[in-house]
């Protein structure tokens, strides 16, 4: 495959010269290595499914595998691009035009959500293998067809690429989250979650028309300098059309005010496929948000601009707030307040994107530093979560009592995630990523929004650290003695209570855990690995 | 002293930074075949004696490497990329200023580790205890070690989460809640901190200490000093802690364990006069010379503040427990130590340096000798102890008691021991503040510090009446005297409190040609 599309890329260069026929003036190159990464997702994804249909029943765990195995050539693809400088689907007339563009930016972001996607193809695995209710086939069809679309996406150029990639990685998200048969909680998150995000499709396709009734053109880069020349009396349209846009897009973040349906979806799907939206359709709002913001519309900065700095502002603060206000002992707690923790952390995210609005620096490699911490601590926090629910399903937070008595490995992991979440040592990764931030905002004259995110991460260590001190507690129903009495409270000579036994940790969710700890830490030591994307124009 | 090449200094700074966090990790994994000793427990324990035991031998040998010739250039300094993207570096180095805060950790660290070995304080296992002591103690010596905006918020943070679980795991009553008031105030301050500390980085385009304060603020504008040393002074405030920032203080050192209480209070306030000293008074100082006349003023209600509680806390039937007492004592010892440093003068800081490291000395002597009593006694509780006429300290148990008053005369500033010099040289740096600073404002200052020495003298004295004298009660079962490893563990600080009492210049010697050299900037 490698070497066909080399052949095709040698053909196409060699046709630029003046001697072109007519056939190939309209139709347009494909450099197929640089669409390789999503590309390959998809047929996976096609293949799955049409596998589903002749694999017998006790034959369905090779489909995750396949789907797993489809995902860690996805991403073994992106090496050859890593020189960032592919485009492809250029406008014949204009190459600087093009719908697809593997640059840094692309690369990264697609980097992280196929990272993701594997992540969670892991968690999925044993999910699946568990629930009954949830049919093989469909799943990793979705889960991997929605991956593909998130892949596209970053990659993306225009208007009408971004929304159908958007569109693409949405529309199995929806049915992944309800499709845990006759289970009545799945299917009113999954219908909340269409709704909310239907509407902000619909909203985001009006600010994409008026934008395009304003400019007459789909392409981000000819959009932004069209729009700097726009003609008074449709100048109001473009500025409608800039709002709606970003509108959709916030939506699609999850950022305050639009956030209501992310709780309850969280709660209602399937806990892989909420680690999945988390991480993954939170990437891939915010790789939206970024290019229709920084790419199409830098001369409306100062019109979205403020508008994000806000709603930064709002987002940060609901939902930390929220997430301090979990009890510990309601059903699903945790998962909960991982979903409002990662309503906080939308937050952080958007922190950047305002800035970019005040500096000619560009500011939104934090962002995606950033994102890739999260990603990475985000994921490994939902496969303890996954580790835990196999003996205590209600996803309490108090169920994590005492966890490093029982299983001191994933406890220490969780730990460890969760004080990355909150930006403190021994989580380095954390800590460097949101001085990333702050940076950011103090570089940009933000200094209110510093000031707000610095609020909000006090807020956000509470919780934190209020479940980190959970693990280490001495568990429920052991003797108040032990805990004052010295000596090791090994699990062994387990206090009088009955302690439940630790289940074995299946091979994938160990794996997953393994993966995103080792990745942490390693970034804690080389904080340079993902912080390097801060710096630099990612647009190249 | 002694000639040590250079890469060998090197070598040991980072090992002392570093070693302690290896450490850490070893004391996690099982006693290789061979170490097990008679318990696992006791194999760790001593794992932790033998780590703090390398790096206090790795600290003093680098202070006889030491150019005592030269203490205001950094030595034994080592300057890597960490990461480039945000021009964070890993730059390590001592001079004067350091030095002896570093060596005071690493003492400190290894007496804890010592005096644990034989009374391990009560609560889960010691394994987790070890590993958290050890990595407090890396956290704060890389604090002291470090030259670059960043790191130094890193290390900072560092000693965080070690400090809340050894207080929230092997405290008294009321520990969760003193843990958590302990971290939210310090995570609060701290977060204001590093925005003051990313304004100077981003303005002045390096997070490099040294070549910050050789610019000595000539590169910043003066609004965005005062906005910095603002952030800044804040997060190092909570942590000295000053008033009226200070009350997580007496909390968390009522509910810590004794080598919590010791380190708190001996090595972790230091990290913010440190802070105050290396980054606000070198790097801003047009902006620390907006608000020296505040810092001063509020650090003399400290003085007066704390002293007052502590006459409360000391009176007969306030139920006063030793612990909050000295607690509230350290909160004055401090505002001498604030007041030294916004006086802005050679004098005054060198005051307040000399006056952090007796504080560290006397007030770590003073945590272990109320942590023997609260051991001896099952309680802190001043009433309880004294009874009607007093605990007869004297009487039941002489060398205990011998020892509790040389603590006490020690911390109200008795000429020839350390506690005086830091005190009189902070007064005399307000006596005399730097040009632009209101003399007549100084001078009050001075007076209501002097005021604040006389009540430190009143409410020690009575402490040592009602703990040390009275008669003995017929009842009391005997109370063991000073113990083996309670006398290792305590005689290098009296005898250190003593040599520093009577030649104080072994310390102003270091210190007196870095702060002259922080003070004036690039200019000498």
């Amino acid at each position: 495959m490698t070497v066909a599309a080399e052949a095709v890329t040698v053909a196409v260069t060699g046709a630029t010269g003046p001697a072109r026929t007519a056939a190939e003036s309209v139709v347009q190159s494909i450099d197929w290595l640089a669409i390789l990464p999503p590309v390959v997702v998809a047929a996976v994804a096609l293949l799955v499914l049409v596998a589903d249909l002749f694999v017998r029943e006790s034959r369905k765990h090779l489909l995750g595998l396949a789907s797993v195995a489809g995902l860690v050539v996805a991403l073994l693809a992106l090496i050859p691009l890593r020189k960032g400088d592919r485009t492809t689907f250029c406008l014949v007339d204009d190459a600087t035009a093009c719908s697809y563009t593997a640059d840094h930016f692309a690369l990264a972001v697609q980097a992280l959500v196929l990272g993701g996607a594997l992540l969670t193809a892991l968690l999925s695995i044993t999910a699946a293998k568990d629930d009954t209710r949830i049919p093989a086939g469909e799943y990793w069809f979705l889960l991997l067809s929605s991956a593909a679309g998130a892949a596209l996406l970053p990659a993306s150029r225009d208007l009408a690429t971004l929304v159908v990639a958007l569109e693409v990685a949405s529309l199995p998200a929806f049915a992944l989250v309800g499709l845990r048969r006759g289970d009545k909680r799945s299917s009113e998150a999954a219908l909340k979650f269409f709704l909310s995000s239907v509407t902000a499709t619909a909203v985001m396709l009006l600010g994409v028309s008026f934008v395009y009734a304003t400019t007459g053109t789909m392409h981000l880069t000819e959009i932004a300098t069209r729009l700097d020349d726009v003609p008074a009396q449709l100048d109001t349209l473009a500025q409608a059309g800039v709002a709606l846009t970003l509108v959709g897009f916030a939506f699609k973040t999850a950022a305050a005010p639009f956030h209501f349906w992310v709780p309850d979806t969280y709660v209602g799907a399937p806990l892989p496929v909420a680690a999945y939206l988390s991480v993954v359709g939170k990437a891939v709002g915010f790789s939206g948000l970024i290019l229709v913001t920084v790419v199409a519309f830098p001369s409306y900065a100062d019109v979205w601009g403020p508008a994000l700095a806000v709603l930064a502002a709002l987002t940060m603060t609901v939902g930390n707030v929220a997430a301090l206000r979990q009890s510990a002992t309601r059903a699903r707690g945790a998962i909960r307040l991982l979903a409002w923790s990662s309503v906080g952390q939308a937050g952080y995210l958007l922190v950047p994107i305002a800035a970019a609005a005040y500096t000619s620096d560009t500011q939104i490699g934090s962002t995606v530093a950033y994102a890739l911490m999260y990603a990475v601590v985000n994921l490994g926090a939902f496969a303890v979560a996954a580790v835990v629910a196999r003996t205590r399903p209600l996803h309490r937070l108090a169920d994590y009592r005492g966890l490093y008595a029982t299983n001191p490995l994933a406890a220490l992991a969780l730990g460890f995630f969760l004080l990355c979440l909150a930006g403190l040592p021994p989580g380095i990764i954390g800590l460097f990523a949101k001085v990333a931030v702050f940076s950011a905002a103090v570089d940009a004259g933000l200094g209110w929004l510093a000031v707000v995110m610095a609020v909000n991460v006090v807020i956000a260590l509470f919780y934190y650290l209020q479940w980190t001190a959970l693990l280490f507690r001495t568990p429920d129903g052991a003797p108040a003695s032990q805990e004052s009495a010295a000596g090791t409270p090994a699990p062994a000579e387990g206090g009088g209570a009955p302690r439940r036994p630790a289940l074995p940790v299946p091979v994938p969710l160990a794996l997953a855990i393994v993966l995103t700890f080792a990745a942490g830490i390693v970034l804690s030591g080389v904080p340079q690995l993902i912080l390097r994307f801060a710096t630099g124009n990612l647009f190249q | 002293m002694i000639d040590i090449s250079e890469s060998v200094m090197q070598f040991l700074l980072a090992l002392i930074v570093a070693g302690p966090l290896v450490g850490a990790a070893a004391a996690l994994l099982p006693a290789p075949p061979g170490l097990k000793g008679k318990s696992p427990d006791q194999a760790v324990l001593r794992h932790g004696i033998v780590v703090t035991g390398a790096v206090l031998l790795a600290a003093i040998v680098l202070v006889l490497g030491f150019d005592h010739s030269r203490p205001a250039r950094m030595q034994a300094t080592t300057n890597l990329h960490w990461i480039p993207a945000l021009d964070i570096r890993i730059h390590l180095g001592v001079d004067g200023i350091s030095l002896p805060l570093l060596v005071l950790t690493a003492l400190l660290t290894f007496l804890c580790a010592l005096y644990s070995y034989f009374k391990m304080p009560a609560g889960p296992s010691p394994k987790a205890f070890v590993a958290l002591l050890l990595v407090l103690e890396s956290g704060t010596l890389a604090t002291f070690a470090v030259l670059d905006l960043i790191l130094f918020f890193l290390a900072f943070e560092m000693v965080l989460i070690p400090m809340y679980f050894l207080i929230a795991r092997w405290g008294g009553a009321q520990r969760t809640r003193a843990a958590w008031k302990f971290i939210l105030y310090t995570l609060l301050g701290s977060v204001v901190m590093l925005l003051g500390l990313l304004l100077i980085g981003l303005k002045s385009g390096t997070f490099d200490m040294v070549a910050l304060a050789t610019d000595n603020g000539r590169g910043l504008t003066t609004s965005v000093q005062v906005t910095a040393v603002l952030a800044i002074a804040a997060g190092l405030a909570v942590k000295t802690p000053m008033w009226p920032l200070h009350s997580w203080l007496p909390d968390a050192h009522t509910a810590a364990p004794t080598v919590g209480s010791v380190l708190l209070a001996g090595v972790l306030l230091k990290m913010g006069t440190y802070g105050f000293v290396r980054i606000a008074l070198p790097i801003a100082p047009e902006g620390m010379h907006t608000f020296a006349p505040y810092l001063a003023a509020f650090a003399v209600v400290g003085i007066v503040y704390g002293s007052l509680a502590c006459l409360s806390l000391a009176r007969k039937g306030n139920n006063g427990d030793l612990k909050r007492l000295i607690a509230y004592s350290s909160v004055g010892h401090m505002g001498f130590v604030l007041l030294g440093i916004a006086s802005m003068t050679p004098t005054g800081v060198n005051g307040a340096l000399f006056a952090n490291i007796a504080h560290g000395l006397i007030t770590g002597l003073l945590f272990f000798l109320v942590g023997a009593l609260k051991d001896r006694y099952g309680t802190a509780d001043l009433d309880t102890l004294a009874g009607a006429t007093g605990a007869a300290l004297y009487g039941s148990a002489p060398r205990f008691g011998a020892l509790l008053a040389f603590g006490a005369v020690a911390s109200l500033g008795l000429p020839g021991l350390a506690g005086f010099w830091g005190e009189m040289l902070t007064m005399f740096g307000a006596f005399d503040p730097a040009e632009g600073l209101s003399r007549p404002a100084f001078l009050t200052f001075m007076a209501v510090a002097g005021f604040g020495t006389l009540l430190t003298a009143a409410y020690l004295l009575i402490v040592v009446r009602r703990v040390c004298m009275g008669q003995r009660r017929a009842n009391a079962g005997p109370v063991a005297d000073v113990q083996g490893y309670e006398f290792a563990a305590w005689t290098p600080l009296v005898a250190l409190t003593v040599l520093a009492g009577l030649w104080p210049a072994v310390l102003l010697g270091l210190t007196d040609p870095a702060v002259q050299k922080l003070l004036a900037g690039g200019k000498s």
